[in-house]
């Protein structure tokens, strides 16, 4: 499954965007995020210019647009919700195509939308150029706290271990005539549940037993050496950058 | 012989592993072991055999002091197991888990074998060559880039040996190397273990693999040692072997020499 994840979402390449170290595009993204979110709603011209920008991103990067749209699913429940608050919205009435909308309801749905599918495609972008262990690698060379940095780590690689052992759980639960049909099965799949967290739990105690054989102290070893250079950090934070000029110029 | 200096092992006369009169119970008051007496010479390998529940794995955790004696000493190269000497210890035991999904832990097979090398404070470039050293060892150097979910189970056994290995220890410690490995596997980890320079004990109840790879066992019943000697004689001890519930496989007769 984590495998699957990692074919989903990351696309390999050799762009330039590929190559920045991972820190800096986790930052240049999360300064992205903030920027668009800073843009008052009314400025849908700068809108456009920040989905301009992130086409300029894509291309570089030589992301084609069909890997980007079909994982923007992601977005679909919030868009649900925009969609929703213009008919339940209150305040001024305007009608729209025979349905009567709430004016302010309209503007709170553009505003979730527009900047959360900015923030959206950022995030698809970053997950495209950079594979999950190395956006790990950039959160720990961040300083993000070493502790969530190593859960997010574990989670990575025992994803696919953990699935396998439910899976088998489940072929064991069918192969002796069991079949999840209503309500009264709910116990018996709550016991494998419980089954599975104790066997996770172990593998925790063995695994950490694996891990102070092998000297460690409580904080993960950085491997990897990857320090930025100027260049680097200016090219990744062009992008926010260019964004706040776009700001700027709303503002 | 039980009190020994802390001083990093120079001659060739120290032996890799010592354990004298060891005895442990469990918290809850089970007896597991009742003063263990061995001793294991540098580039010696040699098999521990034992039933299930002789008390091998408490014996095994041990040899790099997850465990602390609770009378009784264990020496690693002329080093004591304590808690002041823990991380001198680890880094001279070198332990491979039976099960390599425990010891594999990190994203990519280079991070991983990376990993302890790293904690006794190597970088760059001489890490680098650390880990290739080690992972050429085990002849898996072009997996380095890949995560350890997407090897064999065999390929993921050699990569566990490679992340001890590349620690450099005085004794390498495997906890049934040969179980779950298909035939070719089985050859090729045997391969590989002969080929290494350092010493092993290989804790199994595989008897043939164990006449394969260790001239010497010992075997491990009712935590005491009941027998030490030259696998082939102990294993052609028929009524020794009964005695400690210890079985060669149907069919197999020991080959001559």
């Amino acid at each position: 499954m984590g495998a699957g994840h990692r074919h989903e979402l990351y696309l390999p390449g050799d762009s330039p965007v590929h190559r920045l170290p991972p820190q800096c595009k986790l930052l240049a993204v999360l300064a992205f995020a903030i920027v668009v979110v800073a843009t008052p709603r009314e400025a849908f011209w700068a809108f456009g210019l920040y989905a301009v920008l992130l086409a300029a991103v894509a291309a570089v990067a030589r992301v084609p647009a069909g890997h980007v749209v079909r994982r923007m699913a992601i977005e679909v429940p919030f868009v649900l919700f925009a969609f929703l608050i213009p008919v339940i919205g209150m305040g001024e009435r305007v009608s729209v195509l025979g349905l009567s909308l709430s004016a302010p309801g309209l503007w709170a749905a553009w505003n979730i939308l527009a900047k959360a599918t900015l923030g959206v495609v950022a995030s698809i972008l970053l997950a495209a150029t950079t594979e999950p262990r190395v956006v790990l690698l950039g959160a720990q060379r961040l300083r993000l706290p070493s502790l969530l940095v190593q859960i997010a780590m574990f989670m990575l690689r025992y994803l696919d271990v953990i699935v396998g052992e439910m899976r088998r759980m489940r072929v064991a639960r069918e192969s002796r005539g069991f079949a999840a049909r209503d309500v009264r099965q709910i116990p018996v799949i709550a016991r494998s549940a419980g089954a599975l967290f104790i066997r996770s739990y172990e593998r925790g105690e063995r695994v950490h037993l694996a891990m102070l054989s092998r000297g460690y102290t409580g904080s993960m070893p950085i491997i990897d050496e990857m320090s930025a250079s100027v260049v680097q950090w200016a090219s990744a934070l062009a992008l926010p950058a260019a964004a706040l000029a776009v700001l700027g110029c709303a503002l | 012989m039980t009190v020994t200096p802390v001083s990093p092992a120079s001659s060739e006369t120290v032996n890799s592993l010592e354990v004298s009169r060891l005895a442990y119970a469990y918290p809850d008051g089970t007896q597991a072991l009742f003063g263990v007496d061995l001793a294991i010479g540098r580039g010696e390998r040699v098999a521990l055999l034992g039933p299930n529940g002789a008390g091998k794995t408490t014996l095994v955790m041990h040899l790099n002091g997850i465990l602390t004696p609770g009378h009784g000493s264990v020496t690693v190269g002329g080093v004591p197991v304590r808690k002041d000497t823990l991380k001198d210890i680890r880094q001279r035991v070198g332990l491979v888990f039976q099960d390599p999904d425990d010891q594999l832990f990190m994203p990519t097979v280079r991070d991983d074998v990376a990993f302890g090398p790293a904690n006794a404070g190597l970088r760059g470039a001489e890490l680098d060559r650390v880990v290739t050293g080690a992972l050429a060892r085990v002849g898996m150097l072009d997996f380095a880039g890949r995560p350890p979910h997407h090897l064999s189970f065999g390929q993921r056994r050699r990569v566990a040996v490679a992340t001890v290995l590349a620690m450099e220890p005085e004794i390498l410690v495997l906890d049934e190397p040969s179980s779950n490995l298909d035939p070719a596997a089985r050859r090729e980890l045997a391969e590989i273990l002969r080929s290494l320079d350092v010493t092993v004990l290989m804790v199994t109840h595989d008897l043939p693999y164990a006449l394969e790879l260790c001239e010497r066992s010992l075997i491990l019943s009712g935590g005491v040692i009941a027998a030490d000697g030259p696998t082939r004689e102990l294993l052609a001890d028929e009524e020794l072997l009964a005695e400690h519930r210890l079985e060669l496989p149907f069919g197999f007769a020991i080959p001559s020499l």
